[in-house]
């Protein structure tokens, strides 16, 4: 498919969004939005995954429109096309999953007219290829989520989201124009191909690392940049926070790759150390909110910073193997990287989703308040279970063929010959195992508290099982999921060019296609297959011996409640509790957790309090210092609002005196 | 060019910027309309002799213009409007002699500095005409930064344009148009200011200028919320 064509099909999304404005309060418009929209991203989806696969050579395109004298280039490259796969298939998920998901829309001219334009925009970012189409894609993108954000305004909390998205989003694109300009060099080019051209100083590709760390880290969640993120994704819809979360975050790493890797030709050994660690940070503390976090969206969008770190130490180890030279171990790491790319978007879409059948049927999002889902809503517990043991990285699921992979990338670390990276990586690779098993840990409560157990509150007790069309999108996601567990090798075969055009090199290809091979046959492989085989083989033989063996009927008998017989479901274990041992053990400096008992005085009939206190030192430390300044230097500035007419005429004047000087002086 | 065509342009440029410097010091109303309109006058012979110069008879219009309306009309209008506002009799507190000197010369040399630099290449008449003017303009300006008066402040805005209409004069091939509009905007500022004073007069019942910094609303709200929320706000954890 050309280039023209999947421009075509953007400006069809386009042309939606307009009509949807026009058309919205009819009575079908809903569905009819929505299966255009599936529709327009399956032919999408097709389009990149016939050039990934055919390794079709790059496609550009100019459009008279756009800025008069450089017009909007457009170009489908092997990572574009990868990233357009990624974009589309969770945009026809979404768009599925919303046939029946939107019915319970109780503003859907709120929804409707932003959905295409946010799908639109996302592939743009994709498809651009100067900096102005690019960072007029970037901001539409982020508008149209704003617009998504803000659907349901009236709630207190939405509002607040949608201001601290805003200003954090405003403030990323803001850090990559300046990026941009930095790259453009004496030319003043525009065009990606006129930036690539020229080497920079150390000190500007440093500059620009940091400038694009910062831009498109803040639109994916790197940590302490993440504020945003739990805080907005909730408050959308729950297809448009599956988008958010599982794709929107990706566009933001494909700006960091494209930046980075394709315009900048990759970084020294410190900037790679540095995108190392911050990916390692993130990781940990991402997956370490995620725990403390009762409300269930934002948990998952907490995880969605934490897998945003998983992918971050991918490409940080590409990075610093690339600059010492390991073009090979760089394409481990690279692969690794987008791998997980394709499999978070995969998982945390089909989880958000299930969050969202949860939220439909339950009305609520918080744990403290579910619990036993799984004997009312059986089918959607079983895909939520399959994105939790994706997301936890096990095997045989997809999550665990890519974090595998990026442990393959950190065993290669001994063959690095700078002092400070053959100590950063082992402790990144500590980092990443540590996030990997707390998040099996925060998934084991997810579940442990929704889905099983006995229900806590009413309406977890009346729920019903969701619609047919979730439960064919999250159905089809799960089986996606095992599939790219199972097969890993075929996706990441899939991948090649991509990887082979950012680092010039591409991890082994072999003949047992089943299997993946990060380095060579010899040393270490992985098959996805076998493992299955032998998980259901294991597990029918376990089933059977303890069907056999164990005795015959199963009996009802009181079910094990701490040797206290009360029927109150309130004595069930809670999130608190799984949370507890967590809090306790990293609690302390990183949160600043404190809990004490405040006892009555004695004679009272007060009851005693366990009061818990939990600080969020990012935002606390930086945001709310930053805050507080600007707000010091607006009440100083104020002074000037309400000046005599004398005074302005003497600041004109004295300013005038003081540029003549300087151009007496200077020039 | 002779070099006696030459002194005179400068000696008029020259006698513009000294009337411009004895503005600054004036403590009475009516001795500094009586020196602004000798400016207009100076800047009239000024203008003529450009216009002989450079055989440019529109120029000889622009003088004229500047003669009937600055020399004539102008002065007489604020005079009228001084009397009948009656604050003929006002002292204004002004800067000193000896400090609106040192300030007006040092304005001087900076306009020197600037415009010697900036115009290495242009003939030296204009190079001269502009660095002047640019001085005018400064003063100008300063005298409407030091003053009080209403009035006071008018006298120094219209000599600050006295200021462009030099430079404007002084550089050939400048076109009459703008010349005219410059001086049609004078005129039309001095209608709308006279007007003004008439109504500030008559609500405050003085042309003082710290009588409309007190009637303005915002500083009294200023005054009442200092440092309203800032520096202590802030949200709870996410």
């Amino acid at each position: 498919m050309s280039i023209a064509a999947l421009l075509c099909c953007v400006a069809l999304f386009i042309a939606l969004s307009l009509l949807s404005a026009a058309v919205n309060r009819l009575f079908n418009a809903t569905i009819i939005i929505y299966c255009a929209c599936f529709a327009i991203a399956l032919v999408m989806l097709w389009g990149g995954v016939v050039h990934l696969l055919t390794h079709a050579s790059d496609m550009t395109i100019v459009l008279p429109i756009g800025l008069p004298w450089t017009g909007a280039h457009f170009k489908l490259d092997a990572l574009a096309a990868f990233f357009l796969v990624v974009v589309n298939l969770g945009a026809a998920t979404a768009s599925f999953y919303a046939l029946g998901y939107g019915r319970h829309e109780e503003a859907p001219h709120r929804v409707l007219p932003f959905y295409p334009a946010f799908l639109a925009a996302m592939n743009l970012v994709v498809l651009a290829n100067d900096a102005f189409t690019f960072l007029f894609s970037w901001e539409l993108m982020s508008l149209a989520s704003w617009a998504l954000v803000m659907a349901h305004h009236r709630e207190k909390e939405n509002a607040r989201a949608g201001y601290i998205y805003i200003v954090m989003a405003s403030f990323g694109t803001l850090m990559l124009l300046l990026a941009f300009a930095l790259l453009s060099g004496p030319g003043g080019h525009y065009v990606f191909s006129g930036m690539q051209g020229h080497v920079l100083t150390p000190l500007r590709a440093a500059v620009v690392l940091f400038l694009v760390l910062l831009g498109a880290g803040s639109k994916a969640g790197i940590y302490p940049l993440h504020v945003w993120l739990p805080l907005a994704h909730p408050a959308a819809p729950s297809h448009v926070s599956g988008l958010m979360s599982g794709v929107m975050t990706k566009v933001a790493v494909y700006g960091f790759i494209r930046i980075v890797f394709g315009l900048l030709g990759g970084t020294g050994e410190d900037g790679g150390m540095a995108v190392l660690a911050l990916g390692g940070i993130t990781a940990v503390m991402g997956v370490l909110y995620a725990l403390l976090q009762h409300d269930l969206k934002k948990l998952l969008a907490y995880h969605t910073v934490e897998n945003i770190g998983i992918i971050f130490i991918g490409l940080g180890l590409a990075l610093v193997f690339q600059a010492d030279g390991h073009a090979a171990f760089a394409a481990l790491a690279f692969t690794a990287a987008l791998f997980h790319v394709f499999n978070h978007s995969l998982f945390k879409s089909l989880l958000f989703f299930g969050a969202g059948a949860v939220q439909t049927a339950t009305r609520t999002r918080d744990m403290e308040r579910l619990g036993g889902l799984i004997h009312r809503m059986p089918q959607t517990a079983f895909v939520f279970l399959v994105g939790c043991a994706a997301i936890s990285a096990l095997p045989p699921f997809n999550g665990f063929a890519s974090e595998w992979l990026t442990f393959q990338a950190i065993i290669q670390g001994p063959v690095l010959t700078h002092w400070g990276l053959k100590t950063l990586v082992p402790v990144a690779g500590a980092m990443l195992a540590l996030a990997a098993a707390l998040a099996a840990a925060c998934f084991v409560k997810v579940y442990g508290i929704v889905f099983l157990g006995r229900p806590r509150t009413e309406p977890a007790k009346s729920a019903v099982e969701t619609d047919r069309f979730s439960l064919a999108t999250m159905s089809f996601l799960a089986l996606l999921c095992l599939l790219a567990g199972i097969f890993p090798g075929v996706f990441t075969s899939g991948l090649t060019p991509a990887v082979h055009e950012m680092t010039g090199a591409q991890m082994p290809q072999h003949a047992i296609w089943l299997s993946l091979v990060p380095v060579s046959a010899v040393r270490s492989s992985y098959n996805g297959l076998f493992i299955f085989i032998f998980i259901v083989l294991a597990a029918g033989v376990a089933a059977f011996v303890a069907r056999r063996f164990g005795g015959g009927a199963p009996r009802q008998a009181p079910a094990w409640d701490c040797g206290f017989p009360l029927d109150d479901p309130a004595t069930q274990y809670t999130a608190g509790s799984f949370a507890q041992p967590i809090r306790r053990v990293f609690g302390g400096h990183l949160f600043r957790a404190s809990a004490r008992v405040e006892m009555p005085p004695p004679g009272s009939l007060a009851p005693a309090r366990l009061i818990r206190e939990l600080h969020d030192l990012a935002w606390e430390e930086i945001y709310k210092r930053i805050a507080a300044r600007v707000l010091c230097i607006a009440e100083r500035l104020n002074r000037f609002q309400v000046l005599s007419l004398r005074h302005y005429l003497s600041i004109v004047f004295f300013c005038l005196i003081l540029l003549l000087m300087v151009l007496t002086l200077w020039f | 060019m002779g070099t006696l065509d030459f002194n005179i342009a400068h000696m008029l440029a020259g006698a513009l910027m000294l009337a411009s410097m004895t503005m600054l010091y004036q403590k009475r109303l009516f001795a500094l309309i009586n020196i602004y309109a000798l400016q207009a006058v100076i800047l009239a012979l000024s203008v003529a002799w450009q216009a002989v110069l450079q055989h440019a008879a529109q120029l000889y219009i622009t003088a004229l213009i500047a003669f009937l309306f600055k020399a004539l009309v102008i002065p007489y209008a604020l005079h009228r409007i001084i009397v009948r506002l009656r604050i003929h009799r006002e002292i204004e507190t002004v800067i000193g002699t000896g400090p609106a000197m040192l300030a007006g010369m040092a304005l001087t040399g900076l306009a020197m500095a600037v415009m010697l630099r900036a115009t290495a290449n242009v003939d030296l008449l204009a190079r001269e005409d502009l660095a002047f003017a640019l001085a005018v303009l400064l003063l100008g300006l300063m005298m409407m930064v030091t003053r009080r008066n209403a009035v006071s402040q008018i006298v120094g805005f219209l000599s600050l344009e006295n200021g462009l209409i030099l430079a404007a004069a002084g550089t050939q091939g400048m076109p009459f148009v703008v010349e005219i509009s410059i001086a049609f905007s004078i005129l039309v500022a001095f209608v709308v200011i006279g007007v003004f004073l008439f109504r500030i007069r008559e609500r405050f019942d003085t042309v003082d200028l710290r009588a409309l910094d007190a009637f303005r609303g915002e500083r009294r709200l200023a005054e009442a919320f200092p440092a309203t929320t800032a520096c202590n706000e802030g949200d709870e954890m996410p």
